[in-house]
């Protein structure tokens, strides 16, 4: 069979967008620094492609007993989507994300 | 089935809520208006089972019905000239994205001069987005055109346009039959898409495809769009066997023995078919080929007659700068390599809703048969121009 015999009449894909790896994309890593973050989710709710997810205590647990008691999630980059914009790096209030050059 | 006096755009409404669409995406623009705010009339008083929304702007209503179709339903919009243009862009995308939505355009002229009144620039300039465009002559077949419509861009998955005039259609009344709903619903099924969004299964539409795999897709809407022309004439035959109503691509009108021929798309048309009976009384040979569907073009009704025609002309209310007028440029095209050698000419005119009167088309017939005998001085002329000369 031809691929023009092939192909569907529009093309439609199968898997949502998330099976793209768009982290090989990016220069700079954003890091975020836990022991200043406020948990004000504000990265999370700025990342243009829902790079950032929520996590539940452990290593992401806040250090600040206030801001434990307040809120138990904490952001986390996805490292295999985050192209490396920085718009969660400029947007945090407290600067406790840092840029940092890809090795 | 029930006669009612009612308007072009009274008409485009009760076809659309015939179709029964699931969603009506719509914003307001004079001439169209009437037709929306009747549909959202009926959505409100439970008369049509679908969801109407209020859009920001053309862009999004065109947005909305392509999201919409995408999930498996039959959707409807209207619009006219600057709002048409302004939905340009998702014209084209759901052409790609093969939808076959029907939408009506009331043809309104395009500004500046900022005008409200017939002329058919808005839809000629759309031309090449890929939807199949029907230019309609009266209110029937505006009704008429909406059934016919979403059951020929179904079967090709193809978008498709109903066209009527500003205010000669739109805003006058004629008595139209309005079938009974059973009737309509046996001739158009409910609608069953190739493809649709569901929930829970994520899927992507529209995909970034690489220079080595794009041109076969659009190698497709083109063979769809050849398609077209011949469902057109199967799904016309069977609207004839259903409502008694029978349409095609084209509407002749005595070009069998015609020495010259008009070809025009449009309510015009009826004028035009009008003053080719004076003309006959008079034992003029004349007659008119009446362009339904431009889209997909009627190249092979064109070489048809002008096999036995000895002249050609070619009515246009749009022009194309530089080349005059589109359906002119096109005829023209058609006829190169055939078998066909006969003079064309092209007549610009009623831009901007300037009035087209049995007058105005006896003088154009006129002019058709001095070109006949004396040859085509001009080839491309603007009928009814104010330069003082006083030809018109």
């Amino acid at each position: 069979m031809s691929y023009l015999d092939e192909i569907p009449i529009t093309p439609i894909a199968d898997k949502p967008s998330t099976a793209n790896r768009t982290g090989t994309w990016r220069t700079f890593r954003p890091i975020i620094e836990y022991e200043k973050c406020t948990r004000c989710m504000i990265c999370w709710k700025f990342c243009p492609d829902v790079a950032i997810t929520l996590e539940n205590g452990g290593e992401y647990e806040a250090t600040n007993d206030k801001i434990k008691q307040m809120v138990d999630k904490a952001p986390v980059i996805d490292y295999v989507h985050c192209k490396g914009c920085g718009i969660c790096a400029n947007e945090c209030p407290v600067n406790a994300i840092q840029m940092v050059k890809e090795g | 089935m029930v006669k009612k006096v009612i308007t072009g755009n009274g008409a485009s409404a009760n076809g659309a809520r015939l179709a029964k669409p699931k969603v009506i995406a719509a914003y307001p623009i004079t001439p169209q208006t009437s037709i929306i705010e009747k549909l959202a009339l009926m959505v409100s008083n439970g008369e049509l089972d679908a969801k109407f929304i209020k859009v920001e702007s053309e862009h999004s209503a065109m947005a909305a019905c392509i999201a919409a179709q995408n999930t498996g339903v039959r959707t409807y919009t209207a619009s006219s000239s600057h709002g048409l243009a302004l939905m340009h862009e998702l014209l084209m995308w759901a052409s790609g994205a093969r939808l076959p939505i029907v939408m009506t355009d009331v043809n309104r002229a395009m500004g500046p001069p900022w005008s409200i009144w017939a002329d058919q620039q808005d839809t000629i300039a759309q031309r090449d987005t890929g939807w199949i465009q029907f230019y309609v002559a009266s209110n029937q077949e505006a009704l008429d055109t909406i059934i016919l419509a979403y059951k020929v861009a179904e079967t090709v998955n193809l978008p498709a346009m109903s066209i009527e005039d500003a205010f000669i259609l739109s805003h006058t009344m004629e008595s139209v039959d309005i079938p009974e709903q059973e009737t309509v619903d046996s001739f158009l099924p409910p609608y069953e898409p190739k493809f649709r969004l569901k929930v829970g299964e994520p899927m992507g539409f529209g995909s970034l495809v690489m220079p080595e795999g794009y041109m076969e897709f659009r190698y497709k809407i083109s063979e769809a769009m050849d398609e077209a022309r011949n469902v057109i004439r199967t799904v016309g035959k069977e609207f004839g066997e259903t409502f008694g109503r029978k349409y095609g691509l084209v509407e002749e009108y005595k070009t069998d023995d015609a020495e010259v021929v008009l070809v025009i798309a449009g309510s015009v048309a009826s004028t035009a078919m009008e003053v080719v009976d004076m003309m006959r009384d008079e034992g003029k040979k004349a007659g008119v080929l009446r362009i339904r569907s431009f889209r997909p073009f009627p190249y092979e009704e064109i070489r048809k007659v002008a096999k036995q025609a000895g002249l050609i002309g070619v009515f246009d209310r749009s022009y194309t700068g530089g080349f005059g007028g589109a359906i002119g440029t096109e005829v023209k095209g058609a006829l190169y390599n055939s078998d066909a050698s006969l003079p064309v000419k092209n007549y610009i005119a009623g831009l901007g809703g300037r009035d087209i009167t049995p007058k105005v088309l006896r003088k154009i017939f006129e002019d058709m048969f001095e070109s006949l005998n004396g040859g085509v001085k001009k080839e491309v002329e603007w009928v009814g121009l104010r330069d003082g000369s006083g030809r018109w």
